[in-house]
């Protein structure tokens, strides 16, 4: 009889405790600085919206860091229910098929409303497996645009930004005319300068439709068009239009300091960009090729989107599935697109933030945007998928790098660079068939 | 004369901690990587295939493994060689110091202090080529620095930053050494008419033999094995392949690439060679030291 009284009290305690005390779902990302405080502040606006669950993010670092703390912390069953990741580990995410729980699927477990066509679909389309499912929810994105200083165009008697890689040609010649050292830079390389490329000009980057149609994927980037620009390149290199800095965006350094008067960059490198210009810059579409295209495609997308781990209880999810939908919500969405740069990922944020007037108040924001949603994506358009992408894009900058450095031929270099990264697919799809 | 303990439990009970902290922290994951280079398993640890030697065939297949070797040998006989030369150059000059003394030493002991990747980092921004200072002050001078391109002048940045943090570490030990050499047999020389430059070549430097030794195995392991952080922090292996050591291929393989079978594979390899260079150093270089 006590015994029996104490249980109940035992067991009304501890019901009581669990309707108190929220579930709590973890989440590791990869946003430092102002990024980072943003997403503290999403994940309080969450938590204070509702007392059932609670989001708790935790920075691990930049993307790699973030990608392997998640990976070694699944090996020891430590895993947080969701992690950002970025597009270049998407395909190592999509063929751990043990590890994660599809988003498309956890929605329709949990029973939330979700419907995938108010997405971009340039944007899920990165993320989603052949039948158009979501496997990952989108949550940062950006697209390479081109920023130029209008100051210098300027001074150099150029009324407008190049639209083509041409007008970029006989543009940057004016510019070194009038005393400017360089004409434009690069941030990411590859990114830019070859996946980009290949999409603007609706070419492919490899086989089996960029790798989405299966691990059995090949690279294709040591085509005319690719080795023709990157031959270019080589040449602007050594003419001074174009000035190498290096893999990441370094390069920014050279367009504060008005070293070189365009930069190609993300969307998102906007905010950084606004901070530390000292001059009037404007931003404008990534260039094409004349007569290699008629109409340019819609640039691809690269940033990070969340996924979800398995290996969590059902509370848990139910609590993930509720807190990405509070992340697609318009307001959300668009709050966080005009703080960040990134790209908006539903059809409602962006109209939310034009209606706003945001895009006026803060011209050449929109650029990224009007230029990834521009016509359907095609195969080569829709994004890129490869195992060991981080591998490959390491092989494409030392490609790049012996071109620049006059040491080897365009042809030549990509077509080294295709046939060991090939060797990298063939390894990866080893090791997920 | 030997020591004789009265039991046999109380000089192993002795060595336990060392002996513990050797097994966890060498032995278990040297024996982990050992076998972890003959499998192809994906990052997640969901699979796992035995393939035996595929993983050193596809790397001794690879004329770019052999070119990371030759680098690496460049960038650690560089390091050592030039952290050693100048560690003992300032050794000699702060021995001499008479006042001041202490302040001298602690700052030449203070970059120890920092931690690898800082040091990648002040070093990137001192050479950043449109901004660091030390590339403007070389552009000035006519040398055109860019290390986003030029191999060569990538491979000194990694060198100097490297080298930098090793400076302390050599120079606390040289001056330790040189401390220790008696001042009778040096104040005899000077009787004798020796010049300082002799003085030094013919009594303080062999003197010194146990301390050099000493230090060219601690500085070229360190070379090999603790520099990923300072390469990635500066030039992430580039440009072209020219700053990619082995261990930096190891830690970008295994770390950012997640291929563990094949990391795994390049550090087995790695340890053979610093054990290979080890039992070299002490065979061959060991006879030429005078220890007393």
């Amino acid at each position: 009889m006590h015994n029996l009284k104490l249980a109940s009290v035992v067991v009304g305690l501890s019901m009581a405790s669990s309707a108190f005390a929220a579930t709590q779902v973890e989440w590791w990302h990869a946003m430092g600085g102002a990024n980072g405080e943003k997403v503290n502040e999403i994940a309080k606006a969450f938590n204070d919206s509702q007392s059932d669950y609670e989001v708790k993010p935790v920075y691990k670092g930049n993307y790699t860091e973030t990608m392997t703390s998640a990976i070694a912390a699944f090996r020891a069953k430590q895993q947080p229910a969701i992690v950002q990741v970025f597009e270049v580990g998407t395909a190592s995410m999509m063929a751990a098929e043990g590890a994660i729980y599809p988003v498309y699927k956890l929605m329709k477990d949990s029973g939330q409303a979700f419907d995938e066509s108010a997405y971009l679909s340039a944007v899920t389309g990165y993320y989603s497996n052949t039948d158009g499912e979501m496997l990952s929810m989108p949550f940062n994105s950006s697209t390479p645009v081109l920023y130029y200083n209008k100051d210098l165009f300027k001074k150099a008697g150029i009324s407008q930004a190049p639209k083509t890689w041409q007008e970029v040609e006989s543009v940057s010649k004016k510019l070194l005319a009038s005393g400017v050292s360089c004409g434009f830079t690069t941030a990411w390389q590859s990114w830019v300068q070859l996946e980009n490329l290949s999409a603007r000009h609706n070419v492919p980057f490899a086989t089996l439709e960029n790798g989405f149609a299966g691990l059995g994927t090949e690279f294709k980037f040591n085509g005319p068009l690719q080795v023709a620009h990157i031959e270019k390149m080589g040449e602007w290199q050594k003419s001074g239009i174009f000035s190498y800095s290096g893999r990441t965006n370094d390069g920014a350094a050279k367009f504060y300091s008005q070293e070189c008067a365009m930069f190609t960059e993300s969307s998102a490198g906007y905010a950084g960009i606004k901070r530390n210009a000292t001059f009037d810059f404007g931003v404008s579409e990534l260039p094409y090729w004349e007569g290699k295209v008629k109409q340019p495609s819609n640039t691809i997308i690269g940033g990070a989107s969340l996924w979800v781990l398995q290996g969590h209880s059902k509370e848990e999810y139910k609590g993930v599935a509720s807190f990405l939908s509070y992340l697609s919500k318009a307001s959300v969405q668009a709050d966080w697109h005009q703080f960040s740069g990134y790209l908006p990922i539903t059809k409602a944020a962006y109209d939310l933030t034009k209606e706003q007037g945001f895009y006026k108040a803060n011209p050449g924001t929109e650029t990224g945007v009007k230029q990834m949603t521009t016509g359907t994506p095609t195969a080569n358009t829709k994004g890129l998928r490869f195992g060991n992408f981080v591998q490959v894009r390491g092989i494409i900058d030392e490609a790049l790098e012996s071109v620049w450095s006059g040491k080897v031929d365009a042809q030549t270099a990509l077509n080294t660079a295709v046939e060991r990264g090939n060797a990298q697919l063939r390894r990866f799809e080893k090791a997920n068939k | 004369m030997t020591v004789t303990f009265p039991q046999k439990g109380l000089p192993w009970l002795l060595l336990l901690p060392q002996l513990l902290v050797t097994a966890i922290f060498f032995l278990w994951p040297a024996e982990q990587a050992l076998e972890q280079a003959f499998y192809q398993e994906d990052a997640f640890g969901l699979s796992r295939e035995f393939i035996g030697l595929e993983n050193f065939i596809d790397l001794f297949t690879d004329p770019l493994y052999y070119q990371s070797m030759l680098t690496t040998l460049v960038f650690s006989f560089s390091v050592a060689i030039v952290g050693m030369s100048l560690a003992l150059f300032l050794a000699v000059m702060a021995d001499r110091v008479i006042r001041g003394k202490l302040a001298y030493q602690t700052l030449l002991i203070w970059p120890y202090a920092v931690a690898p990747v800082l040091a990648g980092v002040l070093w990137w921004i001192l050479f950043d080529p449109s901004m660091g200072p030390i590339a403007l002050w070389l552009k000035s001078a006519g040398v055109d620095w860019n290390h986003y391109l030029d191999g060569n002048q990538a491979m000194i940045l990694v060198v100097i930053a490297s080298t930098w943090k090793q400076i302390s570490y050599n120079f606390l030990f040289f001056l330790a050494g040189l401390q220790a050499v008696p001042r009778s047999l040096i104040e005899a020389a000077a009787i004798d008419g020796a010049s300082p430059f002799k003085r030094f070549w013919t009594i303080v430097f062999p003197l010194l033999s146990p301390t050099t030794f000493f230090l060219l195995v601690v500085n070229l392991v360190y070379a090999f094995f603790e520099t990923f952080g300072v390469i990635d922090a500066t030039t992430k292996g580039g440009p072209g392949q020219s700053t990619t050591t082995l261990v930096y291929k190891v830690f970008d393989d295994g770390f950012v690439g997640l291929d563990l079978g094949g990391s795994a594979a390049q550090s087995v390899v790695l340890m053979a060679i610093v054990g290979l260079m080890t039992v070299i150093q002490f065979r061959f270089i060991e006879r030429k030291v005078q220890y007393s």
